[in-house]
């Protein structure tokens, strides 16, 4: 079947037939790796059980002024602090020049409830839970909280004032279901 | 192999001769390691330690296989199945310990090796290729072990994982979604311990891969030498077997009897106690501190507390620790100098021990808590390490004298022993 005239059929322009299904069986096969790295690349991702945990209602009734929980949101650690007038003066009273990451506390809190600042308790530095939530724990220089991984100490408003960490404490989304109770996510 | 002196592989009985003809693995271990590979006559002990890491990274192996038959890697029954080993499984205490221990003598070795190889020059032409999969390996060993780390489950274990995979977040714009993706959740948990299994199994052989590349490279050059005056002639040389597997033999007993003695009579000597305290994803160790062989780069990362140009602090010292490693890469054109062995090297000896130190100081902060002295010395330790490569050592190979050479490999034996006519023991 394949002829002399066959096989070079076209030759005169300097491409082959032949040419054509090497570019074609190769880009065919190409495609169809890239296709199957997908799901490989894919399968690292959060899985749906890991997903479904994704939010956690908490009861804050019981936290008095001055004090914190540390509760869990997505397996990581959150802290839901009642900040006594204080801590919010305080707060209030540093100027955002002064901020590595700058962010008022009425950014970080819900309008009428800025007593209450809910943050994840994962330093951003490189996550490890600060202390500063338990009674008696130390609270850094700036009394907020402080991480003894690596030495970053957070205000009152738990925003970044002094070590590596680049960001304030995340503050997760959450809403407020009523007045004692919050749900993260 | 590398030299025309080299013995040829004659099998002499039939069987050998079949096999020779079907499947020539004999011959390939003859001329690797066998009387077919000439080795320069005068290598002293501290050419041990490749071999060395080849013995370590077999026990690792071999004991690694062998827990993997009784541990579970599910978040929820990691840290019992590991007590399981320890308490219940015949001589799996043996066997963990060995493996525990195994990490760091591969290190010590691996180490050792490394600090051989910045002595004698052994990265320079034309040996780069050599050089660069090693520290190829060094890097691949880094992330086993790291893995392995993880695998107990307890405190330590976790907090580590916490933290290695934060180096990710530190990337700007896309860092959070590739620590989550690496991952598979938002904290180190159950997908991620099975994935470091996972790999913690794979790993090993991936550096046995590479280490028969390594061995490959370093054969087509052959061996470097105390002198760093390359191979002559056939005098300059002795066949790796009987005199090398001899020497090796014996240097592997030594590292042995220290192995098991550490097993035996310190077994959590260079571990640490937060390890037997099972994970707990809501509280930090007071001080998180990795495994030994990572303090000087974990000073490194930590050196840095301030924010500098538009970087900020996190981001430059996870560059700064990648770029201690990276930079090592790069060294073979760092150090222009011909010469080879710092023993004819008066100022690159001085700066070499200098660095010694050097990394043992960032050690030192690596391991201790972050805050004063310790930071600011771990941020001259690291300039100064930093400095080592990018200036002092390209500045040094122009303007330094070397001393007289001998011509040869064959004189310089022959000189050292006619200067110590007390003791006739060649190499």
């Amino acid at each position: 079947m394949a002829s002399e005239s066959n096989l070079n059929a076209g030759i005169e322009d300097g491409v082959r037939r032949r040419d054509f299904i090497n570019i074609a069986a190769v880009s065919f096969a190409g495609v169809g790796a890239a296709t199957v790295v997908l799901p490989l690349v894919n399968q690292m991702n959060p899985s749906a059980d890991v997903l479904a945990l994704s939010s956690t209602e908490i009861d804050i009734s019981a936290i008095q002024s001055g004090q914190a929980i540390k509760t869990s949101w997505r397996k990581q650690p959150v802290f839901v602090r009642n900040l006594t007038p204080v801590e919010i003066a305080e707060a209030k009273k540093v100027p955002l020049s002064d901020l590595r990451d700058p962010q008022t506390l009425d950014e970080r809190t819900k309008p009428g409830k800025e007593n209450w600042l809910i943050t994840l308790g994962v330093c951003t530095h490189l996550g490890c839970v600060p202390l500063g939530a338990a009674e008696g724990e130390p609270r850094g220089d700036y009394g907020g909280y402080f991480c003894p991984c690596h030495g970053s100490h957070y205000d009152t408003a738990a925003r970044i004032r002094k070590g590596p960490a680049p960001k304030n404490l995340f503050v997760p989304p959450y809403e407020f279901n009523s007045d004692t109770v919050v749900t993260i996510g | 192999m590398s030299f025309p002196w080299a013995k040829n592989y004659e099998p002499q009985q039939p069987l050998m001769k079949w096999l020779d003809a079907k499947l020539p693995l004999p011959r390939l271990v003859y001329n690797a390691i066998g009387a077919g590979y000439p080795v320069p006559r005068n290598l002293n002990y501290f050419w041990n330690f490749g071999v060395l890491a080849g013995a370590a990274l077999a026990i690792q192996i071999i004991t690694g296989i062998v827990l993997a038959m009784h541990y579970a890697a599910n978040a929820g029954v990691a840290f019992n199945s590991v007590e399981h080993i320890m308490r219940d499984v015949n001589a799996g205490w043996f066997l963990r310990y060995a493996h525990m221990n195994g990490a760091s003598m591969f290190f010590i070795v691996v180490y050792l090796h490394i600090f051989r190889g910045l002595y004698y020059g052994s990265y320079k032409a034309p040996r780069e290729m050599v050089w660069l999969l090693g520290v190829v390996i060094f890097l691949l060993m880094m992330a086993t072990a790291f893995m392995g780390y993880v695998l107990p489950w307890g405190q330590m274990s976790f907090w580590g994982a916490q933290v290695i995979t934060g180096f990710f977040s530190a990337i700007p714009a896309v860092g959070d979604p590739i620590r989550v993706w690496l991952l598979g959740g938002f904290a180190p948990d159950n997908a991620a311990l099975n994935r470091f299994f996972s790999l913690h199994y794979l790993l090993p052989f991936v550096i046995a891969g590479v280490i028969i590349l390594h061995i490959w490279a370093l054969h087509i050059p052959g061996s470097s030498n105390p002198t760093g005056i390359e191979v002559k002639d056939e005098q300059d040389t002795v066949p790796f077997h009987p005199y090398y597997t001899a020497k090796d033999g014996f240097g592997l007993g030594v590292f042995l009897m220290i192995f098991v003695a550490l097993t035996f009579f310190s077994p959590n000597l260079l571990g640490h106690p937060d390890n037997y305290i099972p994970a707990n994803p809501l509280s930090t160790p007071a001080h998180i501190v990795p495994e030994w062989y990572f303090w000087p780069f974990y000073a490194i990362l930590r050196a840095f507390t301030f924010n500098f140009l538009w970087i900020d602090a996190k981001l430059w010292g996870v560059i700064a620790m990648f770029a201690a490693i990276a930079l090592l890469f790069f060294l073979p054109w760092l150090d222009s100098s011909p010469v080879k062995s710092s023993n004819y090297r008066p100022l690159n000896r001085i700066f070499f021990w200098i660095l010694v130190v050097d990394v043992f100081i960032l050690g030192y902060c690596g391991k201790s808590p972050a805050e004063q002295p310790y930071v600011i010395l771990s941020q001259l330790c690291a300039a100064y390490y930093f400095a080592h490569f990018l200036i002092i050592l390209p500045i040094i190979s122009r303007i330094e004298r070397p001393l007289p050479m001998p011509n040869s490999i064959t004189e310089a034996v022959l000189a050292k022993n006619a200067d110590a006519s007390s003791a006739p023991a060649t190499a």
